[in-house]
């Protein structure tokens, strides 16, 4: 297991499981024709867990929500939610409702007709359903637009409605795909700590399927990282974040500066890596579990380098001279593409008050500086 | 056997009954009907209810014994009479088609071009004799176009003429009603086509350089192939095997299979003639029916991507 | 395709061109109809003495009446069994025989009727030589011959609706607990109706008008209003059928603009509705969620 090498602290999360899984994935696999869908994906999700399927598009992330849904059947593997194996069970027998991306609300049913729908599907009394849609109705406060039809509401509403009628049947697991990938940016911000806010009064368990990375890390408690099918890695966003386990991750998430190097000393308290990009070594001050020549890359976020005009104490370790070669201003911080001698291009993400606090002016093109990161920052990874 | 379970769960049972249902339907009332004809085809006509012998007899010993008659078929491939009147029914096919479409083209594009508010009214203007029988505006011509009819009657009162024009029974009229009759059907598919197209091609085509006429052979034309395709197909082949127009407004000396046809079934009571009849012409037609579902069903389906 | 210029005058020529060429054959047929003399056309002045003959013309109302029956009656089955096709079409992509069944689907549009017409007659025959059913060619024989034609621009007509509708709906309403037949039911024919109407009124406008197809499936005693009109207008003009065209393209110019008229409507309401939203939405963000009164519920 050559995983989360750079693991320093293998941080658990917070929500630690004290009892068997709510909902267990195990091995699904799904072909269609020759082509691998999902690839032998294993997950576990706990009760209550928002967690986020998050990749571009065609990784099989939808897929996956469609198998949870019924709507599509694995090639192989298993799904047992709350001790109930659901694997070969038809969608409409299933305790699992979605939301769909384009809402899917039926054109010819007003607000309530539609939330009222899978009630009725499940024969429950009138009172009952009356007073469940109202529930339903004030919790998304649309009491108001109850006799609409969904073409007389706005993106956002018809988004709310189709929220209260997935919560209508109090599902056991709710599936959101791409929950606000129809609404424009700004009302997408707003919308975001709306629908978290509403899924954690009525504490259901919900799995998030989406591309935009900000909505996973504002909205979900875990991530689940997938590509070609392949979940990669899965933890909270800052996890994620701080201690991607590869390649696709680290870039995937944030921006990030990638080096391929070599182990050349590999103690228990340090490593050293040589970086012919860098023409130097990479310091690590702490162990990785890999043997001495193996290759690896080494993730160094942008912000994590800093930029001087003065060469740094330890030349070839850890730094590198080079030049500026493109100056993003965005306010309150800059991003500096520097060119090493390798033709190799590191971004650096300095603060704008770093020049003024040094008395400085902020370095320009075709300048001279040095970048520079401190041992414990570099992520080391395997694949 | 997880999947078996799941399949006759939720799968299986309605899905075949509902395929099933429209599928025996026009298995029984379509598909078989023209093996019946085939069939029959290679009968000889026979002085009986029903007026054809069958193929298969038995003969004492029990044997069966198939005859296959063939002397329809060399008569139709013989006799030259026949083999013209394939000819001609092809030819009065193809051009109608070709008229239809300089006619129509225009028109489909003069409405797409038009404002959307008064676009649907237009559509319903061409839809509107489509809707109204096929036989009735078969019919009117036969009015306008007699030697004493309502152009010749106009024309000589008016004194541009002072003998009634020859436009009733010949090439002419068979040429004018049958364009007439199947203008709609190559207007609309043309329209569709054109009205989804994106002006907004035509404009790049403008702003890089290219002039309207150049635009339009360049741009417009190909991109509307297919329903070009769909509007000839759905004219030609109907129009190879017409039996009104010709046998209405047609010339004594016009040569349609169709009007064939239909004399070898009701004047002759030659069943199995009339059979290989149709049994050629479908030989004939498959190529265009094929096209022409090709096209239909690439269409629907390029629309669900 | 539409640039928000005005129409260029070669193209309204053509338009112009275009629709007298479609139309000027009826305008004269309505006309000629009020003419008082026999002769169809030379003009002997107004009358309406060829509408009271036409309703007195037993042979004709006659017609009529079996012609609307058999309409129904194929256009009712033509809907049942088309809109079935539709759906197997356009939501079944692949089965065994699909591809027979398409073609079998889209032929009937387009094949000779002469063909189509022979080929059924000779299945009847057989079949009666076989099992002695059906007995008679008659009502029976033209209705299954009319539906065969009439399903097939049925089907067409769903197939294309079918293939517009958002499939996800039906994906919802299976995972909100609703099984297939009660989806097709509740969710899908209400999507469909207006293509399923238009289909019927199509099937109904088809049937009313075949000639070919009928005159080899009818029987003595069975004879249709174009079989009638036919066997009149073979032998030359009669004021009685231009009556009775100017009458038919009345009934259907007053359905075919209703119609219209109709969907327009109720898409502009739409239209209206979708900008009230908004402007709603607009205002809502804006000020006070209270500004946000409904003007548009329906």
């Amino acid at each position: 297991m050559m995983e989360a090498v750079a693991a320093a602290a293998p941080v658990q999360t917070g929500v630690q499981a004290h009892n068997t899984p709510y909902l267990q994935i195990s091995g699904i696999f799904k072909k269609f024709g020759d082509n691998v869908a999902v690839d032998h994906v294993d997950l576990d999700i706990r009760q209550h867990e928002i967690f986020a399927l998050l990749g571009s598009s065609g990784c099989g992330k939808s897929t996956l929500l469609r198998m949870l849904a019924g709507m599509e059947r694995p090639t192989s593997g298993r799904i047992v939610l709350d001790g109930q194996d659901i694997t070969h069970l038809a969608p409409y027998d299933r305790p699992i409702n979605m939301m769909f991306q384009s809402y899917a609300l039926f054109p010819h049913m007003s607000v309530e007709q539609n939330i009222a729908f899978g009630l009725k599907q499940d024969k429950l009394p009138k009172g009952e359903i009356e007073s469940r849609v109202a529930e339903m109705l004030d919790l998304v406060q649309m009491r108001k637009y109850a006799h609409r039809k969904p073409y007389q509401l706005s993106g956002g509403q018809q988004q709310r409605v189709a929220l209260a009628r997935s919560l209508a049947k109090r599902p056991k697991l709710l599936l959101l795909d791409e929950p606000l990938g129809a609404l424009d940016k700004k009302l997408r911000q707003q919308t975001q700590l709306e629908l978290v806010n509403t899924l954690e009064k009525v504490g259901v368990t919900c799995i998030m399927v989406t591309h935009d990375q900000e909505e996973a890390m504002t909205m979900a408690t875990r991530i689940g990282i997938m590509s070609e099918g392949q979940l990669l890695q899965v933890g909270t966003p800052g996890e994620i974040y701080d201690y991607p386990n590869c390649r696709f991750t680290a870039e995937f998430i944030g921006e990030t500066n990638l080096l391929t190097g070599m182990v050349s000393v590999d103690e228990p308290d340090h490593v050293e890596i040589d970086v012919p990009e860098l023409e130097g070594r990479i310091w690590i001050d702490h162990g990785i579990t890999g043997p001495k020549g193996m290759q690896v890359w080494t993730s160094i976020r942008p912000e994590d380098v800093r930029l001087d005009r003065k060469p740094p104490a330890t030349p070839g370790v850890n730094s590198a001279r080079g030049t500026v070669v493109e100056i993003a201003y965005l306010g309150s911080y800059s991003v500096y593409h520097v060119r090493l001698p390798s033709g190799k291009v590191i971004k650096s993400m300095v603060p704008s008050s770093r020049w003024y606090e040094a008395g400085e002016e902020a370095p320009t093109w075709d300048e001279t500086v040095y970048v520079s990161w401190r041992p414990d920052l570099p992520v080391v990874m395997t694949r | 056997m997880n999947f078996k379970r799941f399949a006759r769960k939720w799968l299986r049972p309605g899905r075949a009954t509902v395929i099933a249902v429209p599928y025996f339907w026009l298995l029984v009332f379509f598909a078989v009907p023209f093996l019946i004809v085939l069939k029959i085809s290679f009968a000889e006509q026979d002085i009986a209810i029903p007026p054809f012998t069958s193929l298969l007899n038995y003969e004492d010993g029990g044997l069966l014994h198939v005859t296959l008659n063939l002397a329809n078929f060399q008569f139709i491939f013989g006799d030259e009479l026949y083999a013209d009147t394939y000819l001609s029914s092809l030819r009065v096919a193809f051009f109608t088609t070709v008229m239809c479409l300089l006619i129509g083209y225009p028109i489909a594009y003069a409405i797409a071009r038009t404002d959307p508010a008064r676009r649907n009214v237009l559509l319903m203007l061409v839809m509107l004799p489509f809707w109204t029988s096929f036989l009735l505006r078969v019919y009117a011509w036969m009015g306008l176009l007699k030697p004493n009819g309502i152009i010749n009657h106009l024309l000589m009162s008016v004194g541009l003429i002072s003998e009634p024009l020859e436009m009733f029974h010949n090439t002419f009229s068979l040429y004018l009603v049958m364009v007439y009759a199947y203008l709609p059907f190559m207007i609309l598919p043309l329209y569709a086509h054109l009205v989804k197209m994106d002006i907004r091609l035509l404009e790049a085509a403008n702003d890089l350089g290219a002039r309207p006429l150049k635009a339009f052979f360049a741009i417009t034309l190909p991109l509307s192939k297919n329903g070009i395709i769909a509007g000839s197909m759905m004219v030609f082949i109907p129009a190879v095997g017409e039996f009104v127009i010709p046998e209405l407004v047609g010339g004594p000396d016009t040569l349609m299979i169709g009007k064939v046809l239909w004399n070898e079934f009701f004047d002759n009571n030659n069943w199995p003639m009339a059979a290989a009849v149709a049994t050629v012409m479908v030989l004939l037609l498959i190529v265009p029916i094929g096209l022409f579902h090709r096209y239909e069903t690439r269409e629907l389906e390029g629309k669900n991507v | 395709m539409y640039n928000g210029n005005k129409l260029s005058p070669v193209l309204k020529g053509v338009l112009v061109a275009g629709f007298l060429f479609l139309y000027l054959p009826i305008v004269s047929l309505i006309v000629y109809s009020f003419n008082a003399s026999k002769l169809v056309t030379v003009w002997g002045g107004f009358s309406t003495r060829w509408y009271v003959s036409l309703f007195h013309n037993e042979q004709i109302l006659s017609a009529v009446g079996l012609s609307i029956r058999i309409a129904l009656a194929s256009a009712t089955a033509a809907v049942v069994l088309g809109t079935v096709a539709g759906f197997v079409l356009a939501r079944f992509k692949r089965f065994r025989g699909s591809t027979l069944f398409a073609g079998m689907m889209t032929a009937p549009m387009v094949m000779p009727e002469v063909i189509t017409g022979l080929s059924m007659l000779l299945l009847f025959i057989s079949m009666q030589q076989l099992f002695g059913q059906p007995s008679e060619r008659g009502f029976f024989t033209i209705w299954v011959g009319h539906t065969t034609l009439c399903m097939a621009y049925v089907a067409v007509v769903v197939r294309s609706r079918l293939i517009e509708i958002d499939k996800t709906l039906e994906d919802a309403a299976m995972d909100l607990g609703a099984r297939p037949l009660k989806i097709f039911f509740v969710i899908t024919l209400p999507l469909i109706s207006q293509a399923i109407a238009s289909g019927f009124l199509l099937s109904i406008t088809l049937s009313l008008d075949d000639l070919v197809t009928t005159a080899f499936l009818s029987g003595p005693g069975s004879t249709t209003l174009p079989q009638v009109i036919f066997s009149k207008v073979r032998l030359g003009l009669n004021p009685e059928i231009n009556a009775l065209a100017t009458i038919t393209v009345l009934i259907v110019g007053i359905m075919v603009v209703a119609a219209n008229y109709l969907m327009l409507n109720a898409q502009r309401n739409r239209e209206k509705a979708i900008a009230a939203a908004m402007r709603e939405n607009e205002n809502a963000q804006a000020g006070p969620p209270s500004s946000a009164v409904s003007s548009a519920s329906a």
